[in-house]
């Protein structure tokens, strides 16, 4: 046999082979998924927060997570951000000379740092063994230290940095906030909703917490308007206030397909800490790329069969004999 | 059927205690010595990783660079038995032999980072598994291809044994098991590249692209050959035998029309999503960008040219430049490129543990190799003597 058409046709077959698998048919593109209609979230209102930090406190002892010292004295439990062991805090935007509450320019602004519990989390799709998982009725984004290999893949993909791990501990687990699903059989909810004395942070169905959003957003800015507090539906905690001067941008409305915790600033989102993030999730992208390479283990079965076939041609008797040449192929 | 006139394989011979086994020796101890450490008190208190960079050189550099150094073996096989060009079979022992080490301990350097390694299992075990994600494929694919390589790799310790019978068995199946050793690097390195897509606006938009798997698969494939160049020159230098340059010219040119593939795509995805004006900001990402892809381009200019590929010295220099690339490109994406959009103030440089650690496994693939090759009919029989 020629050897060098047999080449070429190796050459064909194998770059066949290749382009097949390197290059992805545009199938099985997976949407963005959306909040589950019956979705539990917070809202979070930056207007009405005042910084007291009940929500911290009462988030430590829910959780029962110890205290972190950041101070000389290491009197109070002085988290600086969130961490294995924290899993939410009040963070302070400060600019110029700080005198005006809520305002970008010389002035002082509040924000949370917690879990979102997105509609489509990228820390759901990156865990190889389900401990991240998204419960289908509540939205609730739980995990399961008894599952988890701490690879620590839902740290880096989250795009809000919330899993986190704790690094102390030959057994540590990932830390962050789970809407305090651990509370609700008492008939709790989530315990930053609880203690907050303002309804900066109110409790509910995502569904009903973006219409009040949506709500507060549309009202004159210094008009009078009553604010629920703890949870939305729950008995009667409301008060009448100011309106802040909201920008009109409900945050987790729309990100990544929407996130289930939502939130209100007179600040610009990127400036205290919220990512820019676009409609589409990662995690679509993501697995869109995954399923079109292996959906149904289509490809990588289609390329073995090309490739055993041309093995079996090219495997020589040099393989099984040490080397030595009994081939006795034409040259 | 072609055949080539080949020298078989043969042990190298010699003793195994010498100056540079005892040096891999006494890394391996501190190694030890640290990763006792690391499982009594936890990863925090030997490595620097935190909470804004929680993947540090354990990650990226033993198990995505160590595997992509470790392509050897996949890209010589790709060219012997898949685009049957069996003047190259002399390189297949020894590439395997490499691709062998650098596999298994980049899987076994997984448990050093693992936080819950005594879960290790859940990964392949149904109901935990999760297959969208990519971890998943890659911990698979990669675990897959280790058995898979022990298996290519056993006549070796089968002809030493004197087990000719169980060498024919496995003969008539070898076939398959080299093409699922071709199929399944280009499943996991692909994906490597592919587990980036799901950290989203996080990583630097020069590394950040749907192109990613196909970008981190053509380089797996040069790097392969980029090592080839490099340890056939180590091999030769450090056992005293002579350079295979009959068979590492003409592979040294097959790993530039590779790379020429891979720079019109890597470019030709930069200009198409507009992200080359990131690479001309006055900070290290893009210094790091430009070091990256002047290595991948530098072998042009070091073995363009057929009187240029005849001195082994340049070889060895192309193999040099592609390892720094490939190994640039996957820090890039995964450290250097990273978290710096989202502003967090955290930032990373590994500690001393964490940098002997890694340094301790890639002493275990240098002393493993050196036992093997002294030991086992693996680099072709040679009239020279050995130094030792």
């Amino acid at each position: 046999m020629d050897t060098r058409r047999h080449f070429l046709k190796g050459v064909v077959a194998g770059g066949a082979a290749i382009t097949s698998a390197a290059v992805a048919p545009p199938a099985c593109a997976r949407e963005t998924h959306s909040r589950p209609a019956e979705a539990l979230g917070l809202l979070y209102d930056a207007t009405l927060c005042i910084g007291c930090k009940a929500c911290v406190a009462a988030c430590k002892e829910a959780n029962n997570n110890p205290p972190e010292f950041s101070t000389e004295d290491r009197l109070w439990d002085t988290p600086l951000d969130t961490s294995g062991y924290t899993f939410n805090i009040i963070k302070m935007y400060r600019n110029g000379t700080m005198q005006t509450k809520d305002a970008e320019v010389n002035g002082f602004a509040f924000m949370k740092t917690s879990c979102m519990h997105c509609a489509d989390p990228s820390c759901v799709s990156a865990c190889p063994v389900s401990a991240m998982t998204k419960d289908p009725a509540t939205g609730i984004v739980a995990y399961d230290p008894g599952a988890c290999v701490g690879c620590r893949y839902c740290v880096v993909a989250c795009p809000f940095g919330i899993p986190k791990y704790q690094y102390d501990s030959p057994t540590g687990k990932i830390g962050k906030c789970e809407l305090c699903r651990h509370r609700y059989a008492d008939g709790h909810y989530s315990a930053c909703a609880e203690v907050c004395p303002t309804g900066a942070t109110l409790y509910g169905r995502s569904a009903d917490l973006l219409l009040e959003a949506k709500r507060r957003i549309a009202l004159k800015p210094g008009s009078v308007t009553r604010y629920p507090r703890g949870k939305i539906g729950g008995p009667d905690q409301s008060y009448e206030g100011p309106v802040g001067n909201y920008l009109q941008h409900v945050y987790g409305e729309k990100e990544f397909g929407g996130t289930q915790v939502l939130k209100l600033s007179a600040v610009t989102f990127a400036k205290v800490g919220m990512p820019d993030l676009p409609p589409k999730s990662s995690a679509a992208t993501s697995e869109t790329l995954q399923h079109s390479l292996y959906g149904g283990l289509v490809m990588p079965v289609v390329v073995l069969g090309a490739l055993s076939f041309i093995a079996k041609r090219n495997v020589h008797d040099e393989d099984d004999e040490s080397g030595t040449d009994k081939d006795k192929g034409e040259k | 059927m072609t055949t080539h006139q080949h020298a078989a394989p043969t042990p190298v011979g010699g003793s195994l205690v010498n100056a540079a086994t005892l040096v891999c020796g006494v890394l391996i101890a501190i190694m030890a010595a640290i990763l006792l450490v690391r499982f009594i008190f936890g990863l925090g208190m030997v490595a620097n990783i935190n909470d804004g960079y929680s993947w540090g050189i354990w990650v990226v550099v033993d198990v995505m660079i160590g595997s992509a150094l470790a392509c050897g073996g996949f890209s010589v096989a790709l060219l012997v038995y898949i685009f049957n060009k069996g003047e190259y079979h002399p390189l297949v022992r020894p590439a395997l032999l490499a691709s062998l080490f650098g596999y298994t301990l980049a899987g076994a350097g997984i448990f050093v980072d693992l936080g819950r390694w005594w879960n290790f299992w859940h990964i392949f075990w149904p109901g935990y598994a999760n297959p969208s994600s990519v971890m998943f494929e890659v911990a698979v694919c990669v675990t897959a291809y280790i058995l898979v390589m022990w298996i290519e790799f056993s006549p070796v310790f089968l002809e030493k044994m004197g087990r000719r019978d169980v060498k024919k068995k496995l003969n008539k199946w070898l076939f398959f098991f080299i093409a699922l050793g071709v199929l399944l690097p280009m499943m996991h390195q692909s994906s490597l590249g592919t587990m980036l897509v799901v950290m989203g606006g996080q990583v630097n938009p020069l590394w950040q692209t749907p192109a990613v798997p196909l970008i981190y698969l053509l380089t797996a494939i040069v790097i392969g050959y980029g090592v080839v160049l490099f340890e056939s020159c180590v091999a030769a230098a450090g056992y005293r035998r002579t350079i295979e340059m009959r068979l590492l010219n003409p592979l040294s040119k097959i790993m530039l029309g590779v790379l020429a593939v891979y720079l019109v795509v890597r470019f030709g995805d930069l200009l198409i999503r507009g992200a080359l004006g990131e690479a001309f900001h006055p900070d290290w990402v893009a210094i790091s960008f430009w070091i990256e892809n002047i290595a991948f381009v530098a072998p042009f200019f070091l073995i363009g040219s057929t009187q240029a590929r005849r001195n082994p010295a340049n070889l060895f220099l192309a193999g040099i430049a592609i390892m720094i690339g490939g190994i640039l490109l996957r820090l890039n994406g995964f450290l250097i490129g990273y978290g710096h959009f989202t502003g967090s103030g955290w930032t990373y440089f590994p500690s001393l543990a964490e940098v002997m650690v890694t340094v301790g496994i890639f002493a275990i693939e240098v002393l493993g190799y050196i036992i093997i090759t002294r030991r086992f009919p693996v680099l072709p029989r040679e009239h020279a003597q050995v130094a030792s």
